[in-house]
């Protein structure tokens, strides 16, 4: 019964990896968002988009646009000239233009706050989501990924209407199965799932503003703990020549 | 220059004899670092009692620079988490070593215990050294248990709302005692303001103090090793044990690069996977606490998962919640229900390689089911293991006296 550490450790490290992914958000047939969130030029554009589409309603309470001009490589000039469209001054909190209390009272829910939406649902959720609007019978729009989802689909004139085509699912119960584009848009389908990847990218980068410095910062963290350990080892070497 | 330097020397040496005079300074360092033998040898296992210390001392560090920017007020405290990832020079990075130390912590705390078990730590005269042990583990959980609800998410509300009702399981005082402990009739700001308080002051004193305890009490018999013999029945003329080196140097510099191999897997998950999955931070814990709707999918997070599903393995709820109680409880006694003449691992017979495998499976496998839905047949699956996991204690106390062992070496193998 004798273990070998590195065993050990790497027996753990499969158990945690097999675990972990049973835990992933959401759920279903999720697509693949494939982003990259080191593509900045993806996340300005993402930017200008949730600033376009989602900020009417929607806020990043949390969010500063000061962290735009500082992650994004945007002067503050840009930022103020084209990403805020309320009175808000660089340091403040993107804020929706809708009132909290308006959004309550015309909508009867006011809807959520995404500052780190992309942390609960996932980039795959949300791509999924944003792909799979359409209208039904009554002519209202409704989701794919999140039936009977409040959100009209805002973005409609860039994607054009997609219609659903209903299944019978082994129980006898009738569901969508998929979405045909019924009425074409501003652009073609590829076209409209590279806009939906740059805003998911903002909205990845917005849950998590620090995340590309911190893997940067961890590569030298690791480079420094893998030298330092070496040290270290032939320290515990050196002083054990005399151990038999 | 020798000059300079032994002038130096001397007045360094004339201030620890002041202070030698004054604080028993050499002769504490004599007797729990140079002059304290440990056996030469220790393995892989033995790695993670200082690598516990160390996690602890990162947490409290950490912790406080976290209590300088997050509000523990119900308005506030989900909004002072982001602040804390945002606005915050380096915040991230702090609650990132934060919460990730904590489920570490639990690794470390769960290997260490385990270790016991390979080489039986914790039997005679190490009792009380296992009994302080378990009591950190307890505190540990309780500190864990309150952090978790700290950042005020969907999770840490709802969580702690399941975990604080088990209580009112109990006849008769049951719901009273709910509200008690949570100062209101519901999960509120109460209940987040002085799980706050539990969480930085109190129950961090009584980790560091049992800790102390956990030590002097290891330092009096000196620690056991991977062939659970007692190096101190063989001394030289100078009575040092002839199988013991000085903690200090060996085990320090031994340690040092335990702590940096440590470091490394530590880091690599602080920078490059913090929610580890989903594990470590759950995914509906980024949705701010709301009393009115409930999250699809309830459960603690991974470290309590395996005593969550021995509560879930039974259908009643207050036999549930004894049975929970009891699995914890059991462990208390683990000193005296292995009466093997053997120690370690190396000198039981198979019996206890297949008695712990299984009962290592069990523990395994009711924290995977305990993070599950819940299906039907995940609820059988749940309720043979927790058997199994109760059968392990039962049948180590009736199989451990006669169990076969290998004749026990009078000296340490290398």
């Amino acid at each position: 019964m004798k273990m070998k550490p590195f065993a050990v450790i790497f027996s753990l490290a499969v158990m945690l990896f097999a675990i972990a992914p049973a835990f992933g958000a959401g759920g279903g047939n999720l697509q693949h968002a494939n982003i990259n969130i080191r593509d900045t030029a993806a996340t300005q554009r993402g930017a200008k988009l949730f600033v376009n589409y989602c900020m009417s309603c929607h806020s990043a309470g949390y969010m500063r646009y000061q962290r735009l001009v500082d992650d994004l490589g945007l002067s503050e000039e840009a930022v103020m000239n084209n990403l805020v469209f309320s009175d808000a001054k660089i340091g403040e909190t993107m804020d929706a233009s809708m009132r909290p209390e308006d959004a309550e009272k015309w909508l009867g829910k006011a809807p959520p706050d995404l500052s780190v939406i992309s942390r609960s649902r996932g980039a795959d959720w949300l791509y999924t989501y944003l792909l799979t609007f359409y209208q039904d019978e009554s002519g209202g729009w409704n989701n794919q990924a999140l039936p009977n989802a409040s959100m009209p689909h805002v973005m409609w004139q860039m994607q054009g209407i997609q219609k659903p085509v209903y299944a019978t699912d082994a129980e006898g119960h009738e569901a969508v199965d998929h979405l045909v584009l019924h009425q074409a848009g501003l652009q073609t389908p590829e076209e409209y799932e590279n806009t939906v990847r740059d805003l998911v990218t903002f909205l990845e980068y917005l849950g998590e503003p620090a995340q590309v410095k911190r893997k940067n910062v961890g590569v030298w963290v690791l480079l420094f703990l893998a030298f330092f350990t070496m040290i270290a080892y032939l320290l515990k070497a050196d002083y054990w020549r005399d151990v038999h | 220059m020798a000059k300079p330097d032994n002038t130096s020397e001397k007045s360094s040496n004339a201030l620890l004899a002041w202070f030698d005079a004054r604080l028993p300074v050499t002769a504490f360092w004599n007797n729990v670092m140079t002059g304290y033998y440990a056996p030469k040898n220790f393995n892989f296992w033995y790695y993670l009692g200082s690598l516990a210390l160390m996690v602890l001392v990162m947490q409290i560090l950490s912790g406080i620079f976290l209590t300088m920017h997050y509000k523990p007020d119900a308005e506030m405290a989900f909004a002072s988490v982001e602040y804390i990832m945002r606005d915050v020079e380096w915040g991230w990075f702090i609650r990132y070593l934060h919460s990730t130390g904590a489920s570490f912590f639990f690794i470390v705390v769960y290997l260490h215990m385990f270790r016991a078990l390979l080489y039986g730590s914790h039997r005679a005269p190490r009792e009380l050294v296992w009994i302080f042990g378990m009591l950190i583990y307890l505190a540990l959980m309780a500190e864990a248990f309150m952090g978790y609800v700290l950042p005020w998410g969907q999770m840490s509300y709802w969580g702690a709302q399941v975990i604080i009702n088990l209580f009112g399981a109990i006849p008769a005082i049951g719901e009273p005692l709910t509200e008690w402990i949570r100062g209101d009739f519901f999960i509120s700001d109460a209940t987040l303001n002085r799980f706050f308080a539990l969480h930085v002051i109190a129950l961090p004193l009584a980790i560091l103090g049992l800790v102390m305890m956990h030590l002097v009490a290891l330092r009096e018999n000196g620690s056991n090793n991977p062939d659970g013999i007692e190096i101190k029945a063989n001394k030289d003329e100078n009575g040092i044990p002839v199988d013991g080196i000085p903690f200090h140097p060996y085990y320090t510099v031994k340690d040092i690069f335990g702590a940096g191999f440590f470091l490394m897997i530590f880091a690599f998950v602080i920078f490059f996977w913090p929610e580890a999955g989903g594990l470590f931070l759950e995914h509906d814990n980024f949705i701010p606490a709301n009393p009115l709707v409930t999250p699809e999918h309830i459960k603690p997070v991974w470290y309590f998962t395996p005593y969550y599903a021995i509560l879930k393995a039974v259908p009643d709820k207050l036999m549930g919640v004894i049975l929970m109680g009891v699995s914890v409880a059991i462990l208390f006694f683990l000193p005296w229900l292995d009466r093997s003449p053997a120690k370690s691992i190396r000198y039981k017979g198979t019996w206890y390689k297949i008695l712990l495998g299984l009962f290592t499976i069990a523990f395994v496998r009711l924290g995977m089911l305990g993070m599950a839905e819940g299906t039907p047949a995940q609820t059988i699956e749940m309720r043979i293991w927790t058997f199994v996991y109760f059968a392990f204690f039962i049948l180590m106390y009736f199989i451990s006296p006669g169990g076969k062992t290998k004749p026990v070496p009078e000296r340490l193998t290398h």
